[in-house]
């Protein structure tokens, strides 16, 4: 059915976009190459979005080829499997290709040559499996998306309850100059990429699935068209070059006609995007049970001699990658990982080759554009004109500028997919995408301190209600003390009444008795004085 | 029906009291810093507005027309004027205390616009009835509230733009005023009345 | 001249009693102005500012008793906000009040700690944990940084340390400004 179809279904396109000079030729004259195993490997844990893997191994530990080394942390997050068997020298902070120039927590392997595989199976029927033991498979495989971002695609193939996929799209658009990783990995493994399609189609049980290639590449594109050849389901769409197409919400637009509204996922909308890399990843784990060891990097730029893809495994360092394609150290002007719209350069040429690592741009002087002074902003609008998300970068730029945050916001500041097609065309030479990602980056910033503030104002009056209440519960407690003690004083006084009146009865009663003994003892007197003696006269003797 | 419709277009564009009539300058410069206040603003003005000048209307025919105190006109309309604004001070502290303590003293400032009295004397010099003096407060209001918003709006973007030194703050506020008021003298003639 | 003062003496009694109505029925309590400013606040509890907390910074600035760039933790972007909420211009942060830091946290040096618990009896979130004779240390996540507990030691066992960054909280700076022929 697919051999009748018309090679170009309709398209749609977005607003704006640029058509910088490509410079893919350079990189496409070889085949891929295979990498030489280099002196030791760096793995950084965190390599993808979400949490940072935990290592699994300790100092002197010995690893295989394919042995996790660090296991995901949580929902969203990957593992890290070792890429050829070795020891383990180190696990410390080591500099990892990061625009701040800062280290991260890595394990460093040193291959020990014998690149001994660790025991590993394929998936016998993936068809009869349950999704989630399927998404769980390559999950511990350590897969993410390839395509530059490193989203854990385990958690990409669980749409969940949001919505069920109708179209899924393969993304071998690779718009951005120089890079050219997805494009050799189609010409020559067309057909280990439909198979992962097909698992990634089956695991989002997606309706259909329609893979997008630029029409810069002709080869790529018979290769997937004789793959796709046959299967219902699944079609190739030639889509015109223009930066950025490669975008997944973009190319979404183009191949299908729906966007994804503001602040929301192509999800939502039924869509899901994924990287030809990454399928051929998934293709490799479902059918051989081999977990994400190597990717196709594109070593390119005026520093390298010789221009060209090399299947690299993760970990190697890029100075021994540009070594091995005959880069020459005093032509280095400046490390680029990524292309030169959205790439950023590293600070030092030994950092690791990491799982989101598609090329490394060895730029010599003559590469760099010309450094041109900031000017001032004309208002001349070019940049809206070029914006493909319908931004207004001029205004973002004004806002950002002035450190006015609910404004830039207001103006959807993170729709924005910093492309860098507004700085591309700003005639002031304004670098506009600096300062979204400042703004981003502060507005972030604040609602984490907001967050704190509110959690400290919350423990402040937590403490203030403590110290009331701990020094009403003194107050009670003196007032019971104080009431117990003017009970027993009342209680004492009340005792001594009672002694004092008990004594004067005593003395009373004793008085009576002294003086009835008294008398007694006069009449006795008397008597023994004889008769005639008048007791009544007694007293006159 | 016309009537109604060319008082309206009058004091709206024609004759727009802050920038043809230059009254009512006062909120116009000072409330127009952000476009929340100048629409709580807005608001408060055009209910104060309508409100004394309708009161006003009655208070002259009913009060100091029959009596033949006319000349106690000032006095009598500041009285309706001020107790109009005390009310809604109260009101909005009741149901807006944040636009009550931004306002600040621009609120009871109303009192002293001399677009509300103007609307309230205008409305006796030309010799309203009932109906023309309702549109014509209302109109006078609508007129206000759009240029302040306008204003606010701009001002808002010039304060992120690039102003040089001298011309920051108040002085580029003032020649942007003054601009839009050569604007708004665009519509004179729109209605030949 | 009987009929001018009768007529004024109806209109203002009329109004008088309108408003002496509406200001009981329209009775304001309490006042959400402070809460709106004390939602702003860094809640150091500090008092750098001046006052004895953040709320009754935020109680002051509401009256119009205090400024609006006294707060040294909040920094530039608490005064641009507090500007923004009350409609002012925000202005550079008064110097007399102290001065722009880096976030820092207390740590308590053990070795030294006699566990007379009146850093504990300083914090004003808590965030210190101990008991008399017991060690006190400081649980680093809830310090605000507010410096209180320094000064009640005896034994000088607490020390500020700026906190660490890392990759995490690491942000795009502010762009190069030198922009040629601009005003700024």
């Amino acid at each position: 059915m697919s051999a009748v179809e018309p090679r170009n279904p309709r398209l749609w396109t977005f607003h704006g976009g640029v058509h910088p000079e490509q410079h893919k030729a350079e990189s496409t004259q070889l085949p891929i190459q295979p990498a030489t195993l280099p002196s030791r490997l760096i793995l950084p844990l965190h390599q993808h979005i979400g949490e940072p893997a935990e290592p699994m191994v300790t100092k002197g530990d010995r690893v295989l080829k394919g042995q996790m080394i660090a296991r995901a942390s949580g929902y969203v997050s990957a593992p890290v499997h070792a890429p050829t068997s070795g020891t383990v020298v180190d696990i410390d902070d080591y500099p990892i290709p990061h625009p701040s120039g800062m280290s991260a927590p890595s394990i460093v392997i040193e291959p020990d040559g014998a690149d001994t595989w660790i025991e590993h199976q394929g998936i016998e029927r993936y068809q009869d499996l349950d999704p989630s033991v399927l998404r769980n498979h390559i999950r511990e495989a350590g897969i993410v998306g390839l395509g530059g971002a490193g989203f854990p695609t385990s958690v990409k193939l669980n749409p969940g309850h949001i919505k069920s996929i109708d179209t899924l799209i393969l993304n071998g658009a690779e718009c951005e100059p120089y890079i050219t990783c997805d494009d050799v990995l189609m010409r020559e493994r067309a057909d280990e990429i439909i198979s992962g399609l097909k698992i990634v189609a089956h695991a989002l049980q997606a309706k259909e699935a329609v893979i997008g290639i630029e029409d810069n590449k002709p080869a790529a594109l018979e290769a997937m068209h004789k793959a796709v050849a046959g299967i219902d389901n699944m079609r190739v769409a030639q889509v015109p070059t223009i930066y950025p197409s490669g975008d997944s919400k973009l190319l979404a637009k183009i191949l299908t006609g729906k966007e994804v509204p503001s602040n929301k996922l192509s999800l939502h909308i039924g869509l899901t995007c994924i990287n030809v890399g990454t399928t051929y990843a998934v293709h490799r784990a479902v059918h051989y049970g081999e977990p994400l060891l190597t990717r196709i990097v594109t070593v390119t730029g005026g520093a390298v001699g010789r221009q060209c893809n090399v299947e690299a495994l993760l970990g190697t360092p890029m100075s021994d990658l540009i070594a091995q394609c005959g880069g020459d150290p005093d032509r280095l002007a400046s490390l680029i990982m990524g292309g030169p719209m959205m790439g950023f350069a590293v600070h030092r040429t030994d950092v690791p080759v990491i799982k989101t690592t598609n090329c490394i741009l060895a730029a010599a002087k003559a590469d760099l554009a010309r450094s041109r002074p900031v000017m001032p902003c004309i208002r001349c609008g070019a940049c809206v004109e070029a914006c493909p998300v319908n931004l207004l970068p001029q205004q973002l730029y004004w806002f950002a500028k002035n450190r006015e945050f609910d404004k830039v916001q207001k103006y959807d500041l993170f729709d924005c997919i910093e492309c860098g097609c507004c700085s591309y065309v700003c005639p002031s030479n304004i670098p506009l995408v600096q300062y979204f990602r400042f703004a981003k980056g502060d507005i972030w910033v604040q609602e984490r301190e907001k967050e704190k503030a509110g959690i400290a104002r919350r423990r402040h009056e937590a403490r203030l209600q403590r110290l009331a209440r701990e020094k009403a519960e003194r107050e009670a407690r003196r007032q019971q003390k104080k009431s117990a003690l003017d009970a027993t004083a009342a209680a004492d006084a009340g005792k001594e009444r009672a002694q004092t009146q008990m004594q004067a009865a005593v003395e009373r009663a004793e008085g009576r008795r002294a003086a009835a003994m008294e008398q007694a003892e006069k009449r006795r007197a008397g008597v023994d004085a004889g008769p005639g003696t008048d007791p009544e006269r007694k007293h006159e003797a | 029906m016309s009537e109604y419709l060319l008082i309206l277009v009058s004091t709206i564009l024609v004759n727009n009291f802050v920038l043809v009539k230059f009254l009512g300058l006062c909120p116009f410069m000072g409330v127009s810093r952000k476009l929340e206040t100048a629409i709580g603003m807005s608001l408060a003005t055009t209910f104060v507005l309508t409100l004394s000048a309708v009161c006003s209307y009655l208070v002259n025919t009913y009060l100091l027309a029959p009596f033949g105190i006319e000349y106690l006109r000032t006095i009598a309309f500041i009285l309706v004027i001020a107790a109009v604004v005390q009310f809604t001070e109260m009101v909005i502290h009741k149901t807006s205390p944040l636009l009550y303590q931004v306002l600040g003293i621009f609120l009871p400032l109303i009192t002293t616009n001399c677009a509300v009295l103007g609307v309230a004397l205008l409305n006796v010099q030309q010799e309203h009835g009932f109906i023309q003096t309702t549109l014509y407060g209302f109109g006078a209001s609508i007129g206000f509230s759009m240029v302040l918003i306008l204003f606010a709006a701009m001002r808002e973007r010039i304060a992120a733009a690039d102003v040089p030194v001298a011309f920051r703050g108040p002085a580029i506020a003032l020649v942007t005023a003054g601009l839009m008021s050569l604007a708004f003298m665009g519509f004179s003639g729109l209605v030949r009345a | 001249m009987l009929a001018a003062v009768l007529a004024l003496t109806a209109l203002a009694a009329t109004f008088g009693l309108t408003l002496g109505y509406a200001a009981i029925r329209f009775k304001v309590e309490g006042d959400p102005l402070v809460d709106k400013i004390d939602a702003l606040l860094p809640q150091t509890q500090c008092g750098q500012c001046g006052f004895p907390g953040c709320r009754p910074y935020a109680m002051a600035i509401a009256k119009g008793e205090a400024d609006i760039n006294q707060c040294p933790p909040g920094g530039e972007a608490t005064i641009r906000a507090l500007a923004d909420l009350l409609d002012r211009d925000p202005k550079p942060l008064n110097p007399e009040h102290g001065q722009i830091k880096p976030k820092m946290v207390a740590v308590i040096d053990e070795r030294r700690c006699i566990g007379c618990t009146l850093c504990i009896q300083a914090c004003p979130v808590d965030a210190i944990v101990g008991a008399p004779k017991q060690m006190h240390t400081v649980v680093a996540q809830e310090c605000t940084g507010c410096d209180l507990c320094v000064a009640p030691c005896p034994v000088d066992c607490i020390e500020m340390v700026p906190l660490q960054q890392s990759i995490r909280t690491w942000q795009w700076p502010y762009p190069e400004q030198k922009a040629v022929g601009s005003a700024t």
